[in-house]
């Protein structure tokens, strides 16, 4: 059995602990703060996970999923997680990460920054385009779920890595699609149609395929 | 089970008969709301409760204004806030400002503090959007003591401390206090530590994965030694005669207002499925009465809650539309359910 560590727990990241233990994996979930501070959360919500401290988190996992404010991830010592896989489900999100022109760079994936600064670990982008809710509900793991399966996108530069991640997302209960490089993660991010997608592998796929990177704009606030 | 109370929930949208030239007329849409608040409580609907924004697309931004309006022309249904963003006020003036509604509504004011789901009110007034968390908890922190209407001693980073401070207007009866909740299970804590009902706003997906939502809010009083809380749910819906015709006025509606968040947050748009499955399985509350109070039935059984508040009127419906929810919401619905749940 793989453990997984999650660095982040809020939404994302005690769904993402929902659907790993439910799925048979070892879950480490780790917030900014101290590991008390969501041990009762994580007790009623992810039981079999464990609440401890990002150091933790990160030194005892196989792969490391990081679902924190991606403004945040330069807060990750990248010492401990190198040689790892780690899964990028991050996004830009104004509200929270503030106005970052750097991120909205549309010629490049954020998921490229994060592995220019991890730069002796493999980051893989997934689980970023779908809402946790829809995560939640969608997973065939879900009491809720329905028949129909969906799917997930995967990008990244490693073959072997990538069927790592592969292997969890569908132990998780999804099917997925995988882009050919890190970069085309840029057909998963805020603005793309791609984006929220709650659907099934065929529809997912076509939507990535006629996505035209540099042409996709994210709303403007008002 | 204890008496479940039944709310309508706005944030003052704009009625499409009132926008004219593109020209939406805000003070009109806002008296139209106090006019609804008199039917919701000619209905017999327990509470109405008005939501602060900052944005073109919503007339209120000073809810308790609106409810001491609405206080002087009803006299029975509860006058909430749904929500006011505490982060980006002040507590005592919160407090004075809901003291002021309660004394002059007889004691039917009702706060319900929030972090608030947009973030437009923080560069607005002034606060950083970096402080989202620690405002929240000083606040509701300083909160919950004026709330015993003593002389407050309080300290706190973000806000200046509080020395013997006395605040006024006193009310009669203490003022009812509620929390907003999105989905973070910090907030759900947090209310259980300052022993607060909570309001969870369940916009999509099944109301389901929210069960283990309450039972942390049980968990949490245990551990802090508080009395459990009463915890409701608000949802949006569209309420008509005919099936097809609600779906038909949701799909322009809640639909497109949702389309339009989701764009600024660069989501892509609702699709039919989508909406289909919210209206079916999870959490748009769309059809007739009967459909509806099956649904809402439902929901207070699986989760247990003391309160469901629908949104209504969501989107740019006519007054026409937003009238006929209210009206079936008060006289069919809230009926029905009430059979439903005591079966």
């Amino acid at each position: 059995m793989q453990t997984i560590g999650i660095l982040g727990a809020g939404k994302l990241g005690i769904t993402l602990a929902q659907i790993a233990t439910k799925a048979g994996y070892q879950v480490l979930i780790a917030s900014s703060k101290d590991p008390q501070a969501i041990t009762l959360t994580i007790e009623v919500l992810a039981p079999t996970a464990q609440a401890v401290t990002s150091a933790t988190a990160i030194a005892k996992s196989d792969v490391l999923i990081l679902a924190m404010p991606l403004s945040h991830y330069k807060q990750v010592n990248r010492q401990a997680v190198k040689g790892k896989i780690i899964i990028d489900a991050m996004n830009y999100w104004w509200e929270v990460d503030g106005n970052r022109p750097e991120l909205l760079d549309k010629t490049i994936s954020t998921s490229e920054l994060v592995q220019a600064y991890f730069k002796e670990s493999i980051v893989i982008k997934a689980l970023n385009h779908m809402g946790y809710h829809d995560l939640a509900d969608e997973s065939l793991l879900s009491d809720t779920a329905n028949p129909l399966k969906k799917a997930i996108a995967i990008a990244g530069n490693q073959r072997k890595s990538i069927n790592v991640v592969k292997k969890i997302i569908q132990a998780f209960g999804f099917d997925t699609v995988v882009l050919a490089t890190l970069h085309d993660g840029i057909r998963l991010q805020p603005g793309t149609p791609a984006f929220g997608a709650n659907v099934a592998e065929a529809e997912l796929r076509a939507m990535i395929a006629t996505t035209i990177p540099g042409e996709f704009q994210l709303g403007q606030h008002n | 089970m204890t008496k479940v109370q039944f709310g309508l929930d706005t944030f003052g949208d704009i009625p499409r008969d009132l926008i004219i030239n593109e020209q939406p007329d805000y003070p009109q849409a806002i008296r139209q709301v106090v006019k609804e608040a008199k039917l919701a409580e000619a209905v017999g609907v327990d509470i109405i409760a008005l939501g602060e924004h900052h944005r073109f697309d919503y007339a209120i931004s000073s809810p308790e204004v609106v409810l001491a309006a609405i206080a002087s022309v009803t006299n029975k249904i509860t006058l909430g806030s749904a929500v006011t963003v505490l982060s980006s006020d002040d507590p005592v003036r919160v407090f004075e400002r809901f003291a002021t509604v309660d004394a002059l509504a007889n004691g039917r004011a009702q706060v319900m503090l929030g972090r608030g789901s947009f973030t437009e009110s923080f560069p607005l007034f002034g606060y950083d959007l970096a402080d989202y968390d620690q405002l929240f908890e000083e606040k509701v922190n300083l909160f919950s003591e004026l709330l015993k209407e003593k002389e407050t001693t309080w300290t706190g980073q973000l806000r200046p401390a509080l020395s013997g401070a006395n605040i006024f207007p006193k009310t009669q009866h203490g003022l009812s206090t509620w929390i907003g909740v999105g989905g973070s299970p910090e907030s759900i804590i947090r209310a259980a530590r300052y022993e607060l009902p909570v309001m969870l706003a369940v916009i999509s997906g099944t109301p389901k994965r929210f069960a283990p939502y309450i039972e942390l809010a049980k968990q949490a009083a245990a551990k802090f030694q508080t009395q459990p809380q009463p915890i409701g749910i608000h949802s949006h819906g569209v309420i008509a005669t005919d099936q097809a015709q609600a779906e038909t006025v949701a799909w322009y509606s809640i639909k497109a207002m949702m389309d339009q968040l989701g764009r600024e947050r660069g989501w892509s748009a609702m699709s039919k499925a989508q909406f289909d499955r919210e209206i079916k399985t999870g959490s748009m509350y769309v059809g007739t009465p009967q459909t509806v109070a099956k649904k809402i039935a439902k929901v207070i059984k699986t989760l247990n809650l003391a309160r469901f508040d629908l949104v209504y009127g969501a989107g740019n419906q006519s007054i026409t539309e937003r009238e006929a929810t209210i009206r079936l919401y008060g006289e069919e619905v809230i009926p029905l359910v009430k059979e439903m749940l005591a079966e």
